[in-house]
């Protein structure tokens, strides 16, 4: 800090003795009433479920660096994401200032000399045009709210007031704490006698006010530094107090939040943090169902969420009029927060969330495709909850009668059609695959390297099953040597556990790891993007897995599969990023490099690509539930296509698949677009070297 | 309210999964799964949605073998305070009517306000029900599909008659009904509920238990036996119409329009 | 040989469907017998009724009694016993009323009971032979029933198609000082009516139905397409309300509504007898369906193997081709 001394008049020496003790003690009361505030804030943390996140520190201080302090997710939107950018480096570095100058309160003279040196001289500069920034920032905020208002922040009806005027309220607080510190360096600067050596950044509002000020008074300028001095100070621990009662506290929390956040993100919250699974029978109570049941981080995330509405933005059962809303999910859980552990009263018990805070329809909406985790700068976690709260609601036997039948399917013969276990492996013995492709069924008389894993929509469904035949054709052609479960195989049980059927998912998985591993094979493919997950990320002690895409871009690249060229010259392909393969487990270029590998190919990009495809309803047992909802989201993708100039969707997903063809019917496009998946494309280009092998 | 429900464990025929054995007298077994009567399920659940109104127990009794305690367990899981099983040999070969008369010992030993069934299970029989009321002398409706509990030991039910209508009746307790399928939503029962009721005692009454007389049960009494299954030969049926969907399609247009089915 | 009995329901003072059918019946248990009807009721309803009658059954016998003006299965069970005598044969309809009066009267009665018959293969001693089916109609089988000391038979309806039996000259004969005071711990209330919704599908002469085979609420337009370009209704099975797909009011069926149209396209419809139940007058019938083996295409007129889904659609537009020919 530079020189900071006041050619004090007389006269002011009584603003002076009082500032000695008037400034001390807003001090003291500001820093205690937050603190307080804080500690009433912590609450129900202390009486939330565990959750384990003191492990690893390096890995969470890496992230820290990488989404706090790099503000890594933020320009996925540049206009806000550049503004919230400017905000925060702003922030920053004007947090040392603000903590010295406050400091310099406590010493009662509003100015010491901290730094007097070239270093702390461009600090100063440096300050004064972040304080300009945020200064300019916020104005543009305000008008973002005011007049352009962004889509994203509209409070739809059933959840209550706009959030504009709380908004406006906060950005005008922080403008008026930039405006009292820079009239306050302005005053200070213009009230010195002697040379300075400090001058004010250039055009910075310091500078800008300093201009302003330069023909008053010192006693004027006296007046005007305390009383700028004072606003900051009172504005600065207005702001401080006020910030835990609203999405404000994110500027406290977030690094918290971010610290603590999620490592292994494709991973599945336990049902209870160390609580292994052997012991899950003496759970008395599984799932989210009061408040009190979700973890202290998850309480974390409710309070740390800035409303940004970004992911809401991109949720597709929000945009297609389901009633989920996950920005609203945790506002919700934010404001029963404030309303049963308030700063000011004694906490109180609440209701059973679903049903009061939460609809039971909110929660079942959800598809799990991940777009909101994606999305979201603070690293808010959805999922986990969201399947917490279906936890609760299957253990109250809430569930719809639509999902009852496949769940009880699934539990007496292993896959949610109630189809009999012994047809699961006779889509392999079809006359199209004899006698050139027979499929070795794994069952301890045969065995291979690999398996396999069909899973059940592709092994049951009429349709499906040429997928399943595309998928053997071509791992016979790369000379994999490879063969299915058949009977023995149930349903992964990946969706099971999404909906909160912990037990039921943990009996399937069970059954599965024993035939996999009694089958004795080294690694596993699957043509199914859910499946793929599972054996990836659910199940333990099970070979290594690969998705059917990855196995093709391979060969392709090896040489191993070459294509004939497309023959109609009118096709456009646009590839469709399934969810569980792409955002989850970001495999995003292997089946695009398949495509761009087949000669004559026309491929364009839908807008809505890679992290930000767009789910095409959901699979497993989402294809059971009936939602109440204004348009299928698989028609909504569809005209996706259709705007970006393509005819030909190609997926690598059953479920993507099916859920697209259904989606072509119900909006008539059937003369327009149609759907491929990505191993029958493949199986039918394949260039052949044996005429008869086809 | 003291409700037993009488529950049944028949083969899951969702997925048309009956199929003839290989000497054609009886179906084939080994494939099928169980699970309890879809009707019973609704009457269970609405005894606990009763019991949660007024008040009471609700027991679930079923007459077999040690393969039917899944299904008691199952309903305890729903929430079902008791589970009974009834076998005995003697009752083997029982036709519906030893059945019923099996379950009106039971209900003796007893003292419950209210007995519900399924209207039928996979034999689409519908008798238990209403032969039971009759043994007992107690009032009976069929087909209920609203039950309203009343002061004074009544309750106001309504039964699914033609049309769509329904019949709202009166009925005093202790009364029979049977229980049509969709008069409520049945919780969900899931893995780790029948987990927690796996080792709740299930007592077994035999026919000595309940003073049965052997003469009304068994295949000795029984007046109606099934003496096999066959899959009749198809009669003449429809024409169906084979060939390019476009002729069939025409086909069909041309016969629909001779029928007057062009407005 | 017993003496069989043909319990008749009536309505407004004509007999129920159920009443030729029911003779058909009684003649595959004894060709010779001569059943009786019985009715009970009250009043001209039952008058008109019991007249109906007189052309089919030899003998109608008619219990009057001011509390069975509505049939209440409970009391007319009362009256039954008091009229019938002992060891008959006592015949009715499988539906809501035979299903709430049959298996008590046949304990009653001390009487052997089978329900939903769909065919009688004769008396052979003391035993009658009769068939029904199991598992929702997948597999039938062949039951023993010992009349020697009567029986309670239910019949499905439709099952038995009235034979081409000389009309009778029946005599109507009035049982109603038989029977004592009628109580019983169950009383009639009133009868809520289903609501009509938009559209009465009974009034249709082209019904485009649909079952379980649409798969999705949203496909239903695909139905509906159709209908309109065909100027039918769309109604449904079951399966298709109990889903909420579509109100009661659109579904065909022994709960449901009773429908006479000229021409039925069933789509997707297994043909589950219930279904089958509502449908009279013997119309035109076109099932589609993709399993070959649903019961739908041993009622239907003309089958098609095929997805409605993909047939539909195309039906619609080849429909709506030929009327834009026709107005040219």
């Amino acid at each position: 800090m530079m020189v900071v001394s006041i050619p004090i008049a007389a006269p002011a020496l009584p603003w002076l003795t009082s500032g000695r003790s008037l400034f001390p003690a807003i001090h003291v009361l500001g820093l205690s009433c937050f603190a307080y505030i804080v500690a009433k804030r912590l609450v129900p943390l202390l009486r939330a479920e565990r959750d384990l996140r003191f492990d690893r520190p390096w890995a969470r201080l890496g992230r820290v660096v990488k989404f706090w302090l790099g503000q890594w997710k933020h320009p996925r939107y540049k206009g806000a994401g550049t503004l919230h950018i400017l905000i925060f480096a702003g922030f920053l570095l004007l947090a040392v200032r603000a903590f010295t100058v406050l400091f310099a309160g406590m010493s009662g003279t509003p100015g010491t000399p901290v730094f007097e040196s070239q270093a702390g001289h461009l600090y100063g500069i440096v300050t004064d045009y972040a304080a300009t920034v945020v200064f300019l920032s916020m104005v543009v905020a305000v008008v973002r709210r005011l007049v352009f208002q962004p889509a994203r922040y509209q409070v739809p009806v059933q959840y209550g007031r706009a959030h504009t005027a709380d908004a406006v309220f906060l950005l005008v607080l922080i403008a008026i704490l930039m405006v009292a510190d820079s009239v306050f360096e302005a005053a200070r600067a213009a009230g010195q006698s002697q040379p300075s050596h400090e001058l004010l950044a250039l055009l910075s509002l310091p500078w800008v006010l300093q201009v302003a000020l330069t023909s008053a008074s010192s006693s004027t300028l006296a007046s005007v530094c305390m009383g700028a001095y004072l606003l900051h100070q009172v504005t600065f621990y207005f702001l401080l107090c006020y910030r835990p009662f609203g999405i404000q506290f994110h500027v406290e929390t977030s690094l918290f939040s971010v610290y603590f956040s999620k490592l292994d993100r494709q991973v599945l919250k336990p049902v209870r943090w160390g609580i292994p699974e052997e012991h899950l029978d003496q759970v008395k109570s599984f799932g989210v169902k009061t408040f009190e049941d979700f973890t202290w981080k998850h309480m974390l995330d409710f309070y740390s969420c800035a409303d940004c509405g970004r992911c809401s933005d991109n949720c597709p059962a929000n945009a297609v009029g389901r009633p989920l809303s996950p920005r609203f999910l945790t506002i919700k859980a934010r404001d029963y927060a404030f309303q049963h552990y308030p700063v000011f009263r004694a906490s109180n018990h609440g209701k059973p969330l679903i049903g009061s805070l939460y609809s039971e329809d909110e929660i079942w909406s959800c598809t799990t495709c991940g777009a909101c985790e994606e999305e979201c700068p603070l690293l808010v976690e959805y999922i986990d909850r969201i399947v917490d709260l279906r936890r609760g609601m299957i253990d109250d036997g809430n569930v719809p009668q639509s999902l009852q039948k496949p769940l009880k399917a699934l539990e007496s013969r292993g896959n949610p059609y109630g189809k009999m276990e012994k047809k699961r492996g006779e889509w392999a013995n079809a006359r199209e695959l004899q006698p050139a492709c027979h499929i070795k069924t794994l069952n301890g008389q045969s065995d291979a390297n690999t398996l396999y894993f069909v899973d059940s929509i592709t092994s049951y469904d009429d349709r499906m099953q040429s997928i399943a035949r595309a998928t053997a054709r071509i791992l016979q052609h790369v000379g994999e040597d490879f063969g299915i479960l058949g009977a023995a195989e149930k349903d992964s049980g990946h969706e099971a556990r999404r909906f909160g059927e912990e037990m039921l998912f943990l009996a399937l998985r069970d059954h599965n790891v024993e035939a996999i591993r009694a089958c004795g094979v080294k690694r596993i493919v699957t043509s199914d993007p859910h499946a793929y997950n599972a054996l990836k990320r659910d199940y333990q002690d099970v070979p290594p897995v690969e998705h059917l895409s990855q196995v093709i871009a391979r060969a392709v690249k090896s040489g191993h599969i070459r294509f004939r060229p497309v023959g109609e010259g009118n096709k456009v392909y646009t590839y469709h990023d399934a969810c569980y393969l792409g955002r989850h487990n970001q495999i995003y270029d292997a089946p695009r490099d398949v495509l761009d590998a087949i000669p004559g190919l026309q491929r364009v990009e839908m807008s809505r690509s890679r992290d930000r495809s767009f789910c095409c309803g959901g699979g497993g047992l989402m294809l059971f539930y009936e939602p109440k909802e204004e348009e299928r989201m698989g028609v909504r993708r569809v005209r996706m296509a259709a705007e970006a100039g393509a005819n030909v969707i190609v997926t690598a997903c059953p479920f993507c698949l099916v859920n697209l063809e259904d989606a072509i019917k119900v909006a008539g496009m059937e003369e327009e677009m149609s759907v491929i998946d990505l191993a029958e494309l493949v199986e039918q280009q394949v260039a052949r070297e044996n005429p008869q092998a086809a | 309210m003291e409700i037993l429900v009488c529950v049944r464990r028949v083969p899951d025929t969702s997925e048309n999964e009956i199929e003839l054995n290989r000497a054609g007298n009886d179906i084939e077994h080994e494939e099928l799964v169980y699970s309890v009567n879809e009707a019973d399920n609704y009457a269970v659940e609405e005894a606990l949605q009763i019991v949660a109104r007024v008040g009471g127990n609700v027991s679930v009794v079923t007459v077999g073998g040690e393969d039917d305690e899944e299904i008691l367990r199952r309903e305890m899981a729903m929430g079902a305070n008791q589970g009974v099983l009834i076998s005995d040999d003697a009752f083997r070969g029982s036709d519906g009517r030893g059945i019923a008369a099996i379950l009106k010992a039971f209900v003796q030993k007893g003292n419950y306000d209210l007995i519900l069934t399924g209207v039928q299970a996979e034999d689409g029989a519908a008798q238990v029900g209403g032969m039971l009321a009759a043994m007992l002398d107690y009032p009976f409706a069929s087909l209920v599909n609203s039950i309203e509990v009343l002061e004074g030991r009544k309750l106001k039910i309504g039964r699914e008659i033609e049309g769509g209508n329904r019949e709202i009746s009166e009925i005093d307790l202790p009364c029979v009904l049977s229980i049509q399928t969709g008069i409520n939503e049945p919780r969900y029962v899931g893995m780790r509920g029948i987990r927690a009721v796996a080792s709740v005692p299930i007592p077994t009454y035999a026919a000595s238990d309940l003073g049965i007389d052997s003469v009304a049960i068994g295949a000795g009494a029984a007046k109606v036996k099934r003496l096999d299954y066959f899959v009749p030969a198809l009669g003449k049926g429809a024409e169906m119409l084979d060939g390019k969907r476009e002729e069939i399609i025409a086909r069909v247009v041309e016969l629909v329009a001779a029928k007057g089915g062009l407005k | 040989m017993s003496r069989i009995f043909a319990y008749i329901a009536h309505k407004s003072g004509v007999p129920d469907d159920a009443a030729l059918e029911l003779l058909a019946a009684a003649e595959k248990i004894d060709t010779a017998a001569a059943p009786t009807a019985i009715l009970t009721g009250w009043g001209a309803d039952l008058d008109a009724a019991g007249s109906a009658l007189r052309a089919h059954y030899a003998e109608i016998w008619e219990i009057s009694h001011e509390c069975l003006a509505y049939p209440n299965a409970e009391l007319i069970r009362k009256a039954l016993l008091q009229v019938l005598p002992p060891g008959s044969i006592l015949l009715a309809a499988h539906d809501h009323f035979g299903i709430d009066l049959a298996p008590g009267l046949s304990i009653k009665l001390n009487a052997a009971f089978v329900s939903d018959a769909l065919a009688i293969d004769g008396v052979e001693g003391a035993y009658l032979n009769l068939i029904r089916q199991e598992f929702g109609g997948q597999v039938s089988a062949h039951v023993r029933c010992d009349i020697s000391s009567g029986a309670v038979i239910t019949v499905r309806p439709g099952a038995f198609k009235p034979g081409g039996r000389s009309p009778a000259n029946g005599v109507v004969v009035a049982k109603s000082c038989e029977v004592g005071a009628l109580t019983a711990h169950r009383r009639y209330l009133e009868t809520i009516v289903a609501e009509t919704g938009d559209v009465d599908i009974s009034k249709h002469s082209i019904l485009v139905s649909i079952g379980r085979g649409i798969q999705d609420k949203e496909n239903i337009a695909i139905a509906q397409d159709l209908a309109d370009a065909l100027g039918a209704a769309v109604s449904c099975s079951r399966p298709v309300v109990d889903a909420k797909w579509l109100e009661k009011s659109r579904q065909v069926g022994s709960s449901g509504k009773t429908v006479r149209p000229k021409v039925y396209l069933a789509c997707g419809i297994s043909g589950a007898f219930q279904h089958l139940a509502g449908i009279k007058g013997n119309p035109f019938i076109v099932a589609i369906n993709k399993n070959p083996k649903a019961p739908i295409f041993q009622v239907a007129n003309l089958g098609i193997v095929d997805d409605v889904l993909e047939f539909l659609p195309e039906l619609t537009h080849k429909v709506r081709e030929m009327r834009t020919l026709a107005a040219k």
